[in-house]
């Protein structure tokens, strides 16, 4: 059994073996943790219905977030969508307001599936539920899909590690918005190839993105932060689906992720010391924050 | 690569939110410690470092280290109001800022017993670090057993030859002790279930005085 570790290996591995993207992954994740593939997809499919799950809670709830700093967004959102539909159409208001309904569902300490993590929750869902109740997906392409979007996380992580301490939010919203747009352009008949550039184009245009939250609180920017790389990944879809690639190779890109987060400062890595954490009102924030939680 | 995912990892855990590190990996650290001083739990002091005491709160990691303690899972919706109610346990928390100590770490003294050193490393992942004193390196990763013994020639190769006698295989050892002859502490990391009868005939070998099997963290 051959793990592929990067991009290109894997694009290679699919075509010699005349197979999409999941069934190589799954055929190797079987193999690496000792487990049918039957099973491991029934694994997969539960964390689809607890994504579903979590979007449902998230698009009923109001609660705000103990800080308070966040919550009640998805309800304004979907209110403002009843009064005044979206310019992009009924995708456009499902894949914001589900991205925006699993984020908020995190905060409030509801549960969520991290994909890749808990603060980048809401952009995989979102597209993958989204299209599941538009396009009548089926059980087995769902499954397929994000089988697809997990190994893209996962060759990402053979070089970057997935959190916003190792290397920013690039690495998270940024990553989590590459699997989305891969996911997005399987479930839409991509190849291989167009799976692979729909994920590099999304995350070369994240490159850099800091990861700087107020009082240390996943919640600002990275709730909405969910909404904007959802809809991001849409657009690296639709660009790759029309056979637009990237010029600089997708292995490639994934090393500049990796070096773009080493030279990032630690001052804007997680540590909460610098960005939007120490603005005025981030500071300011910080301080009503220590009294009351 | 210490940040290296499989598949299964990259889209999950299902969990409580709101951060890997803050809350699924605080679960995760309350379940070993559980399962490393696997008796009853009468009494619990948590003392947070750093950024696990200055955000802690904001993730609910004080919630969550409690919630493993109690056995409950990264999933469990009941971790958000852990505190409305009574488990039986005495419990307290304590937060300092130590610059010697890791971003987010935690020391845990159960039944005024047993010191647990532990921090969380990102996305989840959790190392307990101490024991009573001794460097440990559990990550959560593998089945494993703990020992605490007297420092004494042959007591790893007298424990080695039990665990090969059943036919599993190591993955990893890690040693430690105070002083010569004084008190030691061994790691091992296998690559198959723990096997009860194998804990019990390790416990049963003279000068081992504490002897745990911990099961790996379900991902």
């Amino acid at each position: 059994m051959i793990i592929t570790e990067t991009f290109e290996e894997l694009l290679s591995e699919c075509k010699k073996n005349k197979q999409s993207i999941y069934e190589q992954a799954q055929a190797e994740e079987a193999f690496v943790q000792d487990l049918a593939v039957d099973y491991l997809r029934d694994i997969v499919y539960r964390n689809i219905c607890a994504m579903k799950e979590c979007i449902q809670n998230g698009i009923k709830s109001k609660e705000l977030s103990k800080s308070g700093l966040s919550g009640g967004d998805c309800k304004k959102l979907q209110a403002h969508f009843k009064n005044s539909p979206a310019l992009f159409g009924k995708f456009f208001e499902k894949i914001t307001v589900y991205a925006l309904a699993s984020a908020e569902e995190n905060a409030r300490m509801g549960k969520i599936v991290a994909c890749p993590t808990a603060g980048s929750c809401g952009i995989v869902p979102a597209v993958l539920i989204t299209m599941v109740e538009e396009e009548n997906i089926s059980k087995d392409i769902q499954i397929n899909g994000l089988i697809t979007a997990g190994k893209i996380g996962q060759v990402i992580s053979n070089k970057v590690r997935l959190a916003g301490a190792a290397a920013g939010c690039q690495a998270e919203c940024g990553v989590a918005s590459g699997m989305a747009a891969g996911l997005l352009t399987y479930l839409r008949g991509g190849s291989n190839e167009k799976v692979v550039y729909a994920a590099i184009l999304a995350i070369k245009n994240i490159l850099g993105l800091t990861c700087d939250p107020v009082c240390g609180l996943v919640e600002v920017p990275c709730v909405k932060r969910n909404p904007f790389l959802a809809v991001h990944a849409v657009t690296a879809s639709e660009m790759a689906l029309a056979g637009i690639v990237s010029k600089i190779p997708p292995d490639e890109v994934v090393d500049v992720l990796a070096r773009t987060g080493n030279l990032m400062s630690p001052v804007l890595k997680e540590t909460s010391q610098g960005g939007l954490a120490k603005t005025k009102t981030g500071i300011e924030l910080e301080k009503q924050l220590a009294d009351k939680l | 690569m210490p940040g290296r995912k499989t598949l299964l990892d990259v889209i999950s855990p299902i969990m409580v939110g709101p951060s890997s590190s803050h809350t699924a990996g605080a679960v995760r650290i309350g379940l070993m410690a559980r399962e490393i001083f696997n008796g009853e739990i009468k009494k619990v002091h948590f003392r947070l470092y750093n950024s696990f005491a200055t955000t802690g709160k904001g993730h609910g990691t004080d919630k969550a280290l409690l919630a493993g303690l109690l056995g409950w899972g990264v999933e469990d919706v009941r971790i958000k109001d852990i505190f409305n109610h009574d488990y039986g346990i005495e419990y307290e928390f304590e937060f300092v800022e130590d610059t010697n100590k890791p971003p987010n770490a935690v020391r845990i003294i159960i039944n005024d017993k047993m010191t647990i050193r532990a921090e969380s490393v990102g996305s989840g992942e959790v190392a307990v670090t101490n024991i009573n004193g001794f460097n440990v390196n559990i990550t959560g990763h593998y089945n494993s057993l703990l020992l605490i013994y007297q420092d004494l020639p042959g007591v790893i190769s007298k424990v080695t030859d039990l665990i090969q006698r059943r036919g599993v295989n190591i993955a990893s050892l890690l040693c430690d002790r105070d002083i010569k002859g004084g008190n030691a502490s061994m790691y091992i990391a296998l690559d198959s279930d723990i096997d009860p009868e194998l804990v019990s005939n390790i416990r049963n070998i003279e000068c081992i005085y504490f002897t745990a099997g911990i099961r790996k963290l379900k991902s």
